[in-house]
């Protein structure tokens, strides 16, 4: 690992406005994150994990702070160059899959290196990847015939297949009984081990928590405590 | 990969995409139907027009191609016409309207065989007396007449003397004297026909003609027959425009609702195109694309449906209703259905496009 963190969070704050009133979700984190690491993030409801995962994912911008994520600062960006971030720097993997219901999972993976205008056919590399997904025969099956378990892995592969700086998993194991959380966990650190994916995962979960390097706690919109 | 996106999505709901595919192919058909119909009718009135052989066509001043209420003096033929150098004959008929689209003829016989040699007849033969009525063969058969039937005509009963060709002036042919006592209209005609010994000396007699009958409408049959057009028929071509403007408002409708439900129903999926880098422009691209196909769909099954109308109406609807498939429309039409789409996928397009990603990815 690098001495240079790949996300660089210093005082980051986000507050909403939900009608009258002002909800602060975050009120100062700070948070570093080394290019290959695995950092699971913990907390309970309303602790600012979700915020920061959407901060983080582009999908948001902070109210102030500053935030540096693979060169990226996060602060000064358009939508547009938000957009442009999430195509190319981040992948998500989200509790419910989040599988578009109409296509084949090849096709849900196709789509997301069409967003990225990468149109050629799937490296080997990556159909090797496939195969460690344990997807291969799968691939033609739209989501409705997928389990849950398989249904994550499709996820997951869509959620590298554009080689992201940085994979956001938020609660990827929710849905799933345990032996298909522990599959999925596996294959999370799989990734990051055979590959070095670097992986932020928030969960409520202590058993797959445990699976990251580090855990980072949260509590009333700020980082309590690393472990 | 996109179009693939949009067909999936298009085969994910069948019948709202077919019952889009259906309402935007009724406002197709409505729009051919109803310029077949016109192209159809003004047409068949020009091969009948023609079918006098007559080599000029003269009309009242101040009359309009297809109303004939407008009516000149009969004696016109006499004292002007028949003095004209190169006249071998000259025929006055008077018209008058049946219904919406017929009307019935009065001619004198004897001037209209010196014209073209008379009508052709495949059963009995021209009226003897003032109460006979003669018909073309098509009404005959539509109407499934015999001669020596009785056949109703402006609220009165004739006896069917003879059966002739179709192809020549209208479908009902009564004797001029008759029909002008009936409609208050003695020594008046509509429409005189002239014949001369050398097609060729049209315009040179057209123009002698103008000279004596200032003001009247005088003109070549290959010109007066081109006038049966949409354009030349007061208020039809508002009245299509008033029928394309309903088409678009249609098409508006249906898709507006068709694209706002995908939206509504979608909103998640467009949530995780967001969340995998899809700009606003990558989802309206989608939607819009969706909409095309939409549009092309109901335009073929459109085309196809007139053609529906079109055999409905010649074989079910009995009457002088005549409609033309009019190949010209048909990118016209196609595109009045793209526009009216287009614009009813705008806004559930940019809805689609504003969205936020993180209320869209909890949009349960």
């Amino acid at each position: 690992m690098s001495d240079r963190p790949i996300i660089s969070i210093s005082g980051l704050r986000k507050t909403y406005r939900a009608g009258e009133v002002e909800v602060h979700a975050l009120r100062g984190v700070d948070l570093d994150v080394q290019p290959g690491e695995f950092v699971s993030i913990v907390g309970p409801s309303g602790s600012g994990k979700s915020t920061l995962f959407n901060i983080v994912g582009g999908l948001t911008p902070p109210t102030a702070g500053s935030i540096h994520l693979a060169g990226h600062d996060l602060l000064g960006l358009t939508d547009a160059q938000r957009t442009e971030l999430r195509k190319t720097t981040v992948g998500f993997v989200f509790q419910k899959y989040n599988l578009l219901p109409t296509l084949t999972a090849r096709d849900n993976i196709q789509i997301a290196r069409h967003i990225a205008n990468n149109n050629g056919p799937l490296d080997p590399k990556f159909e090797a990847i496939l195969e460690l997904l344990g997807l291969g025969k799968r691939m033609d099956h739209k989501p409705r015939a997928l389990s849950g378990g398989e249904q994550q892995r499709v996820a997951i592969a869509r959620a590298i297949v554009n080689h992201p700086a940085i994979l956001l998993a938020d609660e990827p194991t929710g849905n799933l009984d345990t032996e298909n959380s522990t599959a999925v966990l596996g294959l999370l650190r799989d990734l990051n081990q055979r590959l070095g994916q670097t992986i932020l995962m928030i969960t409520h979960n202590p058993e797959a928590a445990a699976y990251g390097h580090r855990i980072v706690r949260m509590r009333d919109g700020r980082v309590e405590v690393e472990d | 990969m996109i179009n693939k996106l949009v067909v999936e999505n298009l085969k994910h709901r069948p019948v709202r995409t077919l019952l889009s595919v259906v309402a935007i192919s009724i406002q197709v058909t409505m729009v051919l139907t109803l310029v077949g119909l016109s192209a159809g009718m003004l047409n068949e009135q020009a091969r009948r027009a023609k079918g006098v052989g007559a080599d000029i066509v003269i009309r009242p001043p101040s009359s309009s191609v297809i109303t004939f209420s407008v009516t000149m003096p009969e004696k016109l033929i006499p004292a002007v016409i028949q003095k004209e150098p190169h006249v071998t004959a000259a025929a006055g008929v008077l018209l008058h309207g049946t219904d919406m689209f017929s009307y019935v003829t009065g001619l004198d016989m004897a001037q209209f065989n010196k014209l073209n040699g008379g009508f052709r007849f495949e059963d009995g033969g021209p009226f003897q007396h003032p109460g006979d009525v003669m018909v073309d063969s098509y009404y005959a058969s539509e109407h499934k007449l015999h001669v020596g039937d009785s056949v109703t005509v402006l609220n009165r009963p004739w006896r069917l003397s003879g059966i002739y060709e179709t192809g020549m002036l209208a479908r009902l042919v009564v004797p001029l004297d008759t029909l002008q006592d009936l409609t208050a209209d003695p020594g008046k005609i509509s429409v005189i026909y002239v014949k001369l010994d050398d097609p060729a000396r049209t315009q040179e007699a057209i123009a002698s003609l103008k000279q004596k009958l200032k003001e009247y409408q005088i003109r070549s049959m290959e010109e007066y027959a081109s006038l049966y057009s949409v354009g030349s028929v007061p208020m039809l071509k508002e009245f299509i425009w008033v029928v394309i403007a309903l088409g678009v408002l249609v098409g508006f409708l249906v898709v507006f609702l068709s694209m706002y439900t995908a939206v509504l129903e979608r909103t998640r999926e467009i949530g995780v195109l967001k969340a995998l880098g899809a700009s606003p422009q990558y989802i309206l691209n989608i939607l819009l694309r969706e909409t095309a196909l939409l549009a092309v769909a109901g335009s073929i099954l459109g085309i196809l449906l007139a053609y529906v109308t079109r055999f409905t109406i010649s074989h079910v609807i009995k009457g002088a209703l005549i409609q033309a498939i009019v190949y010209d429309w048909w990118p016209i039409t196609a595109g009045i259905a793209l526009v009216g789409s287009m614009l009813g996928a705008i806004y559930p397009g940019l809805k689609a496009a504003r969205q936020d990603a993180i209320e869209a990815l909890a949009y349960e």
